[in-house]
């Protein structure tokens, strides 16, 4: 079977699992829980063979075209993680590590109604983007041992943070209760804007031809909508796009009474948003800005460029420490460190994403 | 009365600087203005920004926005007066509140621990309580081996039919926060020592030439020390599609008229003399260049041959009748496809093709085109080949050329600010208060801990340390069984 096969198993079954996560903390049976994870656990070995098969494909196709290099050589340029949709996979790869992880650690399978979702949200992202699947040669800039280990440590913190922020969320959903509410408005503006995103996302797909969908997502990204040649389209957009994020904030009150209806403290949730920024702040700090810094002055000779990547993956890095200085000595609790673990995955998204999506730089491969 | 009003200003400023809203709001602000920079292009041509103004106000505004921009030195952003100031800001600002707190930490990790009385134990965030039968000199044994193999630094106090053995690890843990805060300062001095005495330039180097300066990016001369030579510049592609797998060149440094060094480099793979070093960053063609064609030929089985040659020029494959002569160049050969005639696509060696008119015995002189991509096609039909080596001399490497003395200090500081977050986010300070009372045949054993984080580790080295002495207790008492 192809890697494909699997990862479509895999895809299929994050999204079942999200649903019975979510079952399970509505009706709190523990034979659905243990469902739960095991349907995560089915995903995750799917994911993670075909993540193995795409790099021994890529290892023999790097090899063909290198032939010279040796074993490990050859296998750390093989590595899946060339381009944005390699990049994802992972992602999503990591979130579920994290989350199994943590779940195990802390014995709670609640959280998994909150981690799940932002994995199925960032598949539906790579379907929905449309980017390329091929296994893609690995330009001269990628050709280092630092591309392995930089991404993986780099998608962990970015996973973990991804644990934050569906829990941090999730806490301000709790916590609040009148939609005049600073903290309120912040949450549904915050989840209204990542909707209407992904949502705008899907109509760039369905409004392209075959043809543009091989181009780069940077050419078509949010031009069905609200990048869109005609000044009606972008008006209709930001009118529906304000209409959508006013339902969210006119009827999220409702989510808070399904929340409080289960087993959910805000306490725990904000428990778990501690313990994933304490593990994602040294992963992210370590593999994404410091080897980041070594490879950058290997490749190109200057370790800091004040590229946007780097500086928006510094601006990240600003947030998080802020989040555990507010936290450990300003003694900050509840909303205010819940909205700014929130903010901190909103950088990451633009670390990430944004960056080459709507702004240029070194750091040009989707990664 | 003026001094203590003096101390106090002081007092005021210190503790302003020590403080954690000065850090918040130097984070926050950090945060804030660094956006700016990734959004108006830096040190771009003025243009370019205008333009891009002009996507949010009107016109006429847009050119006046900028210049209030550039005033304000958002152009150069993070070179800036205002955003080095927050920089020193933050620099001072960790320096004042590392110096206000470490010599509390570091009395905290130094003082000696104490024996607590049962009821303190009883309270501590972990507890735990069991009964052995066993006598109170063999549980002691146990615990404290157990203890001990754990890594745990135990101490003893001996009371009335009772023994504590009170332990901690990891206790410089605490410290790590500080060597986190100290790397991010040497990664700020080496910054400054590349910044004052370093230089990033760059050097376009054609085929066959030397140099022995290399360029700032205001045109200064920069004088290397030594010479350096590009033997040659060659882009590697993928077979079959033009996606370029290396981009190479190959370096000479010749230092006191000798040659030295000579290596091939590529990106991520930099050549390194005397603190300079020469990154792979881009290529191009040399403007009206002329250059040699670099053939190898081979009679059929025969000794291959290099020859260089010019447009025009012959030769002959040794052995054979084949005479040759170079009469065309392409960089980029292609077939058009509407027209089927053959076309450069490009003005860079992505194709690069040589014509050759053959004269072979009995046959009419014909021209063919000979593909350095692909050098497989060059057989003839006698088995003899020409491969097309390279169009040499009209390619040009382009270097960048840095030295950077801080690099050390930086790598320095990454290596200790691994070590530090490591232990500041995943070790932890431990204590262990372990109490032995002894009672009529039994020994009650009562357990109390604390930790600086992760209270699940520290409850499972308490269940891990039991297990082990009660099992360590039972094998010594074997009749009892």
């Amino acid at each position: 079977m192809s890697s494909s096969t699997f990862f479509g198993i895999s895809e299929l079954s994050y999204f079942i699992a999200m649903a019975t996560y979510i079952g399970y903390i509505a009706f709190r049976k523990k034979a659905i829980g243990v469902t739960a994870t095991t349907i995560t656990i089915f995903g995750f070995l799917n994911q993670s063979i075909a993540l193995l098969i795409r790099w021994v494909d890529s290892y023999y196709f790097w090899v063909a075209s290198t032939p010279a290099t040796t074993f490990i050589e050859s296998i750390l340029r093989a590595a899946p993680l060339r381009n944005l949709y390699e990049s994802l996979v992972f992602f999503v790869w990591s979130l579920v590590l994290i989350h199994l992880i943590m779940e195990f650690k802390y014995k709670n399978r609640t959280m998994g109604a909150f981690t799940m979702p932002v994995a199925a949200l960032a598949l539906a992202f790579i379907d929905i983007s449309g980017t390329s699947k091929e296994i893609q040669p690995l330009i001269p800039a990628l050709q280092s041992n630092w591309l392995l280990f930089h991404v993986l440590l780099s998608f962990l913190g970015y996973a973990a943070f991804g644990v934050s922020f569906g829990t941090a969320a999730a806490y301000l959903v709790m916590v609040t209760d009148s939609r005049k509410e600073k903290s309120y408005i912040f949450w549904t503006i915050i989840i209204g804007v990542f909707l209407v995103i992904l949502i705008a996302m899907g109509v760039d797909f369905f409004s392209l031809t075959s043809a543009q969908r091989d181009e780069l997502i940077q050419s078509y990204f949010l031009k069905a909508t609200f990048r869109s040649q005609s000044g009606s389209i972008v008006a209709v957009s930001w009118v529906t796009a304000a209409v959508f994020i006013f339902v969210i904030w006119r009827f999220g009150l409702g989510l808070k009474k399904i929340l409080t209806s289960l087993s959910i403290t805000p306490g725990m949730l904000d428990e778990i948003t501690y313990k994933s920024i304490a593990i994602g702040f040294p992963l992210f700090t370590i593999g994404g800005l410091l080897m980041g810094a070594i490879w950058a002055n290997s490749a190109w000779g200057k370790y800091w460029t004040w590229d946007p990547k780097e500086t928006w993956s510094l601006i990240t890095w600003f947030v998080y420490a802020l989040y555990l200085h507010a936290r450990f000595v300003a003694g900050w609790r509840g909303k205010r460190v819940a909205i700014l673990a929130v903010i901190g995955f909103v950088a990451v998204i633009f670390t990430y994403l944004g960056v080459n999506l709507l702004l240029s730089g070194l750091h040009a491969y989707g990664g | 009365m003026e001094d203590k009003e003096k101390k106090d200003i002081f007092d005021r400023i210190w503790n302003f600087l020590a403080s954690v809203k000065l850090a918040v709001f130097v984070l926050i602000t950090l945060a804030l203005s660094s956006i700016i920079g990734t959004i108006v292009e830096q040190r771009a041509e003025p243009a370019t920004n205008i333009k891009l103004l002009s996507k949010f106000f009107s016109d006429d505004t847009a050119p006046t926005v900028f210049n209030i921009f550039v005033k304000l030195g958002f152009m150069d952003m993070y070179h800036s007066w205002w955003f080095v100031s927050l920089l020193v800001l933050f620099s001072i600002n960790l320096i004042v509140c590392s110096l206000e707190r470490f010599p509390k930490t570091l009395r905290l990790v130094k003082s000696p621990l104490k024996p607590l009385s049962e009821n303190a134990i009883k309270t501590l965030p972990v507890k735990k309580e069991v009964r052995v039968k066993t006598n109170l000199k063999t549980a002691r044994d146990e615990v404290f081996n157990s203890l001990t193999a754990a890594k745990y630094n135990v101490s003893e106090a001996t009371e009335e039919n009772a023994v504590q053995l009170y332990s901690q690890k990891g206790r410089y843990t605490r410290l790590g926060v500080y060597i986190v805060h100290l790397s991010i300062l040497l990664i700020f001095i080496g910054a400054i020592i590349g910044a004052r005495f370093g230089f990033r330039g760059f050097l376009n180097l054609p085929e066959g030439d030397t140099s022995s300066v290399a360029y700032a990016s205001g045109g200064k001369v920069f004088p290397l020390g030594f010479a350096v030579k590009c033997n040659w510049y060659n882009t590697k592609y993928y077979s079959e599609i033009d996606m370029p797998q290396e981009f190479q060149s190959e370096l000479v440094i010749i230092d006191g008229g000798r040659e030295v060094v000579k290596k091939t480099i590529e990106v991520n793979d930099p050549l390194t003399y005397k603190g300079i070093t020469f990154y792979q960053s881009s290529y191009g063609m040399v403007p009206n260049a002329i250059g040699d064609f670099i053939l190898r030929v081979a009679p059929a089985g025969g000794q291959e041959k290099e020859l260089r040659l010019g447009t025009g020029e012959s030769f002959e494959i040794s052995g054979t009748n084949i005479k040759g002569t170079i009469v065309n160049f392409s960089p980029a050969l292609t077939r058009d496809r509407n027209t089927g005639a053959l076309t450069s696509y490009s003005e860079n060696m992505v194709n690069p093709a040589v014509a050759i008119e053959l004269d072979e015995p009995g046959k009419d002189k014909y021209v063919a085109w000979f593909l350095n991509r692909y050098p497989e096609r060059g057989y003839l039909e006698d088995g003899s080949y020409i491969k097309f080596q390279d169009y040499w001399g009209v390619e040009y490497t382009g270097l960048q050329v840095a030295k950077d003395p801080g690099v050390g200090i930086i790598y320095f500081a990454c290596i200790i600010m691994t070590l530090g977050l490591y232990a500041a986010f995943f070790m932890s300070h431990k204590k262990l208060w372990v109490r032995l009372t002894s009672e009529k045949g039994f020994v009650r054993i009562a357990i109390g801990g604390s930790a600086s984080k992760n209270r699940l580790s520290l409850e499972r080295d308490i269940e891990k340390m039991l297990s082990k002495a009660s099992q360590a207790i039972e094998e010594r008492h074997p009749e009892k069984k």
